[in-house]
């Protein structure tokens, strides 16, 4: 019988790297003090926790390996690099654009460039969009609502 | 104690139909039921997004506009799952599967209305259970001490991850995770500061609304892009049309008072998700029923039952949360993020110490539902237009209100980049089919935990019998072991059966963010 490796696969390795997270998080959480089970110092809940998340990341991980191969094949889909590169950006930009420069460039910058993502959206549609986007920002949330940020310069 | 608490609801009703409270409730409701009808949105993502909006607002206002976006949305789910099989939020998934063929058929608007009548009938049935309930709920909440609260607190934890939807292992690790997070930030008993990877930003705990915008809007949107395409046929819906016929209203009135008890009775029951309650009140129809072959055709019975079971749900699920402080699902947690964050400590106190915010929410629930249908009549024409709104300009135009509005919350730029990992964090648990909805469940309810855990040890001197003494956390412990046990023998069973050969009959529920 032939094992689909991809089910194996994806709960086997999610599973190990739960494992790894809650060693490291336990980790760091015993360089707090621990105390004991009557005086429990700020460590013993974290280290815990860590415990049963690698515990927990045991057995699926373990499942995973054991599972029997699904009855109708996974269609598999292809990972959108370039949509979560675009959306990830566009916040990034968002950030380091509001802090620096203002409201009115920050907001059409995260619309415009996650527009993107969307491979159907052209220079035009996304133009027109973060434009609109912008508009609504400056009316609703800076004069509206009175948002902390200025429209444009440091913030 | 009925007559104590119809005086308490006539006063509830004073609050609620104040002009200034009722403009909110109004505001809520009409938001929500705009968001809801919006493909990939839900009812987390609209209270969210307009949780910001409340931080400067009276507790009650705020509240009543809070659970208006709730229930609002979760009318506007139903439509797109009716009128264009677009599940927009995971518990109207089974809505699709009786409501589009009857779409097909040109009963669409029928089917609207059974809606619209069955969440009426369920909800006043929950608001009804709310106002007898919730007294009792006060008589024995008094009795709660530290251990009493950690142990119906891991029953909520433990119930939430099990029996969400998936691997019950892989919900426990999502719990746990979300836990892990509610440690970050400054520790109340010591004041040590944990996790905060050197961040004075993060000393003050990981900010509420940019871990569900993150998991819940930014990973959604990283999941869906490109994937999303709305149909775009002309479906035109008219007042008449929803106008149920007297045979239509007989078929749909038993099936609709089913749903309502199966949502009654899950609601009642910490971490039960909501996608679970629909399924289970559609699966308990099409087990019941004398022509199943109707079923999958447009069968009018499917589509009440689960509706109902959603809403009295809703509604029930407040009792929980107001007066333990406990949420049964994620939506529940977020408003009870919200009320800590106004500062009001649920528990049992809450009911008389914030009778007005209580009694208010209670009376809302029914000026709101009416407001609901007043609304959804004249308007269904624009929320079907609203439903072709293409996802490549939904999305772009959502990252903003959500960096905008997580930024709002404390004037902090920071959050806006947690928004940003989180979202990536729960995109990537998604691919591997991991439940994220338990990890805000577990963020909520995580300093609780710890401190009641805590307290209750340092005063039993380390010794963990003590959850098992006493009669109220007893009981909650027991269930949790038999929960785990029952969870343990389901999975055993299911891989004996797989062993052999056998075809699973049961319900498979779709992954997705609850």
């Amino acid at each position: 019988m032939r094992r689909d490796v991809r089910t194996l696969d994806k709960d086997f390795w999610s599973g190990a790297g739960l494992v790894v997270a809650g060693i490291v998080y336990a980790g760091f959480g015993a360089r707090y003090s621990i105390g004991s089970l009557s005086r429990m110092g700020p460590g013993f809940f974290p280290v815990a926790l860590g415990a049963i998340l690698a515990l927990s990341g045991v057995a699926i991980a373990i499942a995973g390996w054991l599972a029997a191969p699904p009855a109708v094949p996974v269609e598999r889909r292809k990972p959108e690099w370039r949509a979560w590169f675009l959306i990830s950006a566009s916040i990034v930009a968002f950030v380091a654009i509001a802090e620096r420069v203002g409201l009115v460039p920050a907001a059409f910058a995260i619309v415009f460039i996650s527009a993107f993502a969307d491979r159907d959206n052209r220079w035009r549609q996304a133009m027109v969009l973060a434009l609109a986007i912008t508009a609504i920002a400056v009316v609703v949330f800076w004069w509206a609502l009175q948002i902390q940020l200025p429209l444009f310069g440091k913030q | 104690m009925i007559w104590q608490s119809l005086s308490d609801l006539w006063f509830g009703f004073g609050v609620a139909l104040e002009p200034h409270n009722l403009m909110w409730s109004f505001f809520g409701v009409l938001v929500g039921n705009l968001i809801g009808v919006l493909p990939g949105m839900g009812a987390l993502s609209a209270i969210a997004m307009l949780l910001p909006l409340t931080y400067t607002m009276h507790p009650v206002p705020a509240f009543l506009m809070l659970a208006g976006i709730f229930y609002g949305s979760q009318y506007g789910g139903a439509i797109g799952a009716i009128l264009l099989n677009l599940p927009s939020h995971p518990p109207h998934a089974v809505t699709c599967i009786e409501g589009f063929p009857l779409t097909r058929k040109g009963k669409g608007g029928t089917a609207l209305g059974i809606t619209m009548i069955a969440s009426f009938f369920a909800a006043s049935v929950g608001i009804i259970v709310m106002i007898l309930a919730s007294p009792l709920l006060v008589a024995i909440a008094f009795k709660f001490g530290p251990k009493e609260i950690f142990s119906i607190m891991l029953l909520g934890l433990i119930a939430g991850s099990t029996m969400a939807r998936g691997s019950p292992m892989k919900g426990i690790a999502m719990t746990t995770f979300g836990l892990m997070l509610g440690t970050v930030g400054t520790d109340v008993n010591s004041g040590v500061q944990r996790f905060t990877l050197g961040f004075p930003e993060l000393s003050d705990r990981v900010e509420l609304v940019a871990l569900a915008m993150g998991l819940f809007g930014v990973a959604d949107f990283l999941r869906h892009v490109n994937h999303m395409h709305v149909i775009t046929e002309s479906r035109t819906v008219k007042l008449r049309d929803m106008r149920p016929s007297k045979a239509e209203m007989k078929q749909a009135f038993w099936p609709m008072v089913r749903g309502t008890a199966v949502g009654t009775v899950f609601g009642a029951m910490p971490g039960t998700g909501p996608t679970i309650t629909t399924f289970i009140a559609y699966a308990l129809e099409r087990r019941i029923t004398k022509t199943p072959e109707r079923f999958g055709h447009g069968a009018i019975e499917g589509v009440a039952a689960p509706e109902a079971a959603s809403h009295s749900k809703t509604q029930v699920d407040f009792i929980p949360t107001m007066t333990l402080g406990i949420p049964g699902d994620a939506v529940m947690a977020l408003l009870l993020g919200a009320l800590l964050i106004q500062g009001i400590q649920p528990g049992p106190q809450l009911i008389t110490e914030h009778a007005d915010l209580f009694w208010g929410l209670i009376a809302s629930f029914w000026v709101g539902n009416i407001l609901l249908v007043i609304l959804n009549v004249p308007m269904i024409g624009i929320w079907v237009r609203m439903l072709r709104v293409p996802y490549r300009y939904l999305f772009p135009s959502a990252l903003f209100f959500i960096a905008i509005g997580v930024y709002s919350t404390n004037n902090s730029l920071f959050e806006v980049g947690e928004v940003l990992v989180f979202g990536v964090v729960g995109a990537i648990l998604m691919a591997y089919d991991y439940p994220v909805a338990t990890i805000l469940l577990g963020y909520v309810l995580g300093p609780l935990v710890e401190e009641n855990f805590r307290r209750a040890l340092l005063l039993s001197r380390g010794d963990l019998t003590v959850f098992f003494q006493g009669g109220i956390s007893a009981t909650f412990m027991t269930v949790c072991i038999l929960l785990v046990v029952g969870q343990l023998w389901f999975a055993w069973r299911a891989a004996r059966r797989r062993k052999r050969g056998e075809i699973d009959d049961a319900i498979v529920v779709p992954v997705a963010a609850e």
